[in-house]
């Protein structure tokens, strides 16, 4: 694989958030695949933040250890990552600030002087000299800053332009002749799936790492006819959401671990009452507020387990934006096709990480089957029994009936009871509703296996994990096994993807092997385990080293 | 629809002389008015939460979403975003409304939200058989505060008019013809509809002797008000501990912008989704 990696690094409130998206449109618009590790404290000023932006030759969903360029603000950036350079790769510094380094100085003061431009343009100056060193061409610089900026191009393109002209070409990022695809990070790629499934409200109170979400759809309010409300807690989120479903509205929400605590009374409505939810539950370390801005894998049991009593719930873990943009929107079809809550279960990788991603705008999303045909005649039963466990869903206002949704055991009208053989009955209907959206998803890909047929090790690992994992099993003859799905499990699937394998390692980012713990539920054992649990997701070096230890 | 089903089948299992038979039947009178002169029947929404009230939404025939305790107002407030032509009712008990959800009803009042809400008041949990809420009075024996309750009571009408309600009154359960005016005021009003209904809890804090002898009704030609000032002070004459008088009625009433109005001011737009997923990609180029 031809590749290459890029870190820019400096502290907090210098824009490497900004700077990392020009570094990926520069790399997308030079025919190259594109992934972006961020990573921040959870602060706003001060602290030390980098990206890494590594483009490829191929599709790639991870980064490295090692990088082929190094672009430092500060200092911090220098002492942490100059010994990440593979041979022959270039550390660029700003000089004003950076006294001592081998590399080549890039004095910043003179450049921001010359053009009289604030201290905020430091980044565009840093990347001006990147893209030299790196024999971009400066048309396409213009073309990115343009875009990227809009009316604030102008003084951070002629910052850029002085410090392009402060360095020589060192190496050359090749290109290569494909149509750009565009950089998204998940959470916009979720954002769009939302839209793409038939989203009419989006709810939500500000939790790293979805909140980006949140910013994304309230912007694009203005140009669908969306709705975006922020209240007063995920409590209210979540009981909001219901009460838009249950008047005809699809509805959304996303939160972190913190906030899915406090939405967990009103997941187990949303089970009783059969009132449909997404949840995008964006995964970040505890326990408690733990690590805000870094990532972990430790809510798959909590999801699956969340909220009092038994009811079906689906959980969908996607691996990159573009599945994720495919799984948003199919988990509002599949929420309001079975009247069920859906996770979609990401974490701060996959949210705020940065992938080429494809992404079908004309995506079919199927309508929910017309079951009020099932159901001639009057009166409007809620709750009415049927084979499959599914109900005609109507809402209010739909002339002529009553609607009754009820958190307490109620009758096939909605009206509460406790008597024994009706609470079993609609006890079975639920259960017998898990069966089936179980089988509807047999006409989805649930497993996600790669590998040769030869190989005897597989290794399993779900979520953004896969994307390390993937290219470490491309190096060997392993085969890659991810559910997609984790509730219902997609046992069948499973076991086919496993078939022929004499062990299994299970790859996760927690300390409890959950996914591992989730196999053994449904009979599949592990041989072996790698976990990180550190708030860093893998790299690629890591996963290739621990599995030789393992396997 | 006729609206001689709006008293569904479900057997009542309310106390026999429990308060919440006067505000349902209140309640059903109005919406039987409502309902005869025009109003669609499906265009109303009942959200009850968990407690002696929330039995409202089982007796009821109207469309109803029994919520979980403390949370109604989300419930309705999700109800009349989606739909700010329905008709949402939300009927809530003091402990489930001033204890487990006070947060949600502070911010129904800052946001002015147009929901009607009825809080059946009887300063007491029936359901889980008598201990303390929110509203009961200093010292109140409840089974989980034997030597006496020892918090100050809050005062419900005056919170409402401090954070925003633009339609505060008081109603008690065995004013029946003043009830059915307040719930008529209160469906008409656009925006947050307080009603905080005194209600008698028949088997573990029966008031009615007390209210009885200090209620009184305000005078309708000096309320409601729009002065804040003159609300508030009405609305602390009894602070729900002490023996005072106890006014009834609408006390403030005011014309605000609802919150579902400044959030159809915000929208526009396709409903198109591929073309704005399109658009977005093209910046992203």
């Amino acid at each position: 694989m031809e590749e290459f990696s890029v870190l820019i690094g400096g502290r907090a409130g210098e824009g490497i958030n900004r700077a990392s998206a020009v570094l990926n449109r520069l790399m997308a618009r030079l025919g190259r695949y594109v992934y972006m590790y961020y990573d921040y404290p959870s602060l706003i000023r001060g602290g030390h933040n980098f990206a890494i932006v590594r483009s490829a030759d191929r599709p790639i969903g991870t980064h490295r250890e090692r990088v082929d360029a190094v672009i430092a603000l500060d200092r911090e950036t220098v002492r942490q990552h100059a010994s990440r350079l593979s041979p022959g790769g270039v550390l660029l510094f700003d000089s004003s600030v950076v006294r001592e380094s081998v590399g080549v100085p890039v004095p910043l003061d003179e450049a921001l002087d010359a053009e009289g431009a604030p201290p905020i343009t430091r980044n565009s100056g840093m990347i001006g000299a990147f893209c030299r060193a790196a024999g971009i061409p400066w048309s396409l610089v213009e073309t990115v800053f343009e875009r990227e900026f809009g009316r604030h191009a102008g003084i951070n393109l002629r910052v850029a332009r002085r410090s392009f002209e402060m360095v020589e070409e060192r190496i050359r990022i090749p290109r290569i002749d494909r149509r750009p695809l565009p950089v998204l990070t998940g959470n916009e790629a979720i954002a769009l799936g939302l839209v793409r499934g038939g989203l009419d409200t989006y709810i939500a109170y500000p939790m790293t790492p979805t909140s980006s979400i949140l910013h994304l759809l309230a912007g694009f309010a203005s140009r669908t006819a969306l709705s975006v409300v922020h209240p007063e807690s995920e409590i209210a989120v979540i009981l909001m959401a219901l009460g838009g479903a249950y008047a005809g509205s699809r509805c959304a929400v996303g939160t972190s671990g913190g906030g899915f605590c406090l939405m967990t009374e009103g997941l187990s409505l949303s089970g009783m009452a059969e009132v449909p939810v997404v949840i995008v539950l964006g995964q970040r370390p505890g326990p408690s507020t733990g690590l805000p801005t870094y990532s972990c894998q430790t809510e798959l049991l909590f999801a699956r387990h969340a909220g009092q009593g038994e009811f079906p719930r689906l959980i969908a873990a996607p691996a990159d934006a573009s599945e994720a943009y495919v799984w948003s929107a199919r988990a509002l079809e599949l929420a309001w096709r079975f009247q069920v809550p859906a996770i979609l279960l990401a974490d701060k990788t996959l949210c705020e990480g940065g992938y080429s991603a494809v992404i079908d705008p004309d995506l079919r999303v199927a309508a929910p089957d017309d079951r009020n045909a099932m159901m001639p005649g009057e009166p409007y039963l809620r709750y009415r029994i049927t084979p499959d466990g599914v109900s005609p869903l109507r809402t209010v206002p739909s002339a002529g009936d009553v609607i009754k949704v009820n958190s307490y055991e109620h009758d096939e009208s909605g009206t509460t009871t406790e008597d024994a053989e009706i609470s079993a009955a609609m006890q079975r209907k639920r259960r017998e509703k898990a069966r089936t959206l179980g089988e509807a998803l047999r006409a989805y890909e649930t497993v996600d296996v790669s590998g040769p047929d030869t190989a005897r090790v597989g290794v399993v690992t779900w979520g953004s994990t896969a994307g390390a994992v993937r290219e470490a099993v491309d190096e060997q003859p392993l085969r890659l096994v991810r559910p997609i799905v984790l509730e219902p499990f997609p046992t069948e699937a499973f076991r086919a993807a496993v078939d022929g394998l004499e062990r299994l390692i299970v790859v996760e980012q927690n300390w409890t092997g959950q996914l591992e713990q989730l196999m053994r539920l449904h009979g599949f054992g592990a041989d072996g385990r790698v976990h990180r649990f550190d708030g860093r997701p893998f790299t690629v070096e890591e996963i290739v080293s621990r599995l030789a230890e393992v396997v | 629809m006729a609206t001689s089903d709006l008293i569904t089948p479900a057997p009542n299992t309310w106390c026999p002389g429990c308060g919440n038979f006067a505000i349902e039947h209140a309640l059903k009178d109005v919406l039987t008015g409502m309902i005869d002169g025009g109003t669609p029947r499906e265009e109303f929404v009942l959200v009850t939460g968990i407690g002696c009230h929330g039995k409202m939404a089982d007796y009821l025939g109207i469309n109803s979403f029994y919520a979980i305790h403390g949370r109604t107002i989300p419930v309705a407030t999700g109800i009349a975003l989606a739909n700010p032509d329905l008709r949402v009712i939300c009927c809530a008990g003091d402990g489930d409304c001033y204890g487990e959800g006070l947060e949600h009803l502070v911010f129904a009042a800052k946001r002015n939200v147009d929901i009607t809400l009825i809080i059946h008041d009887n300063r007491v949990y029936g359901l889980t058989t008598g201990q303390y809420t929110p509203t009961s009075p200093l010292g109140f024996p409840g089974r989980s505060t034997p030597a006496g309750s020892p918090e100050y009571p809050l005062n419900p009408l005056a919170l409402m008019v401090a954070t925003g309600a633009s339609f505060v009154a008081r109603g008690y359960s065995r004013r029946l013809p003043q009830l059915r005016q307040l719930i008529r005021d209160g469906l008409s009003h656009r925006g947050l509809s307080f009603l905080e209904i005194l209600q008698v809890c028949a088997s573990f804090f029966n008031q009615t002797a007390y209210y009885d002898e200090h209620a009184y009704d305000l005078d309708p030609s000096e309320f409601p008000t729009r002065d804040v000032d003159r609300a508030l002070r009405v609305a602390r004459e009894w602070d729900y501990s002490t023996d005072s008088r106890i006014p009834l009625g609408a006390l403030y009433r005011t014309r605000l912008p609802t919150y579902q109005e400044h959030l159809a001011a915000h929208r526009a737009g396709t409903r198109d989704p591929a073309s704005a997923i399109r658009g977005f990609l093209d910046e992203r180029r």
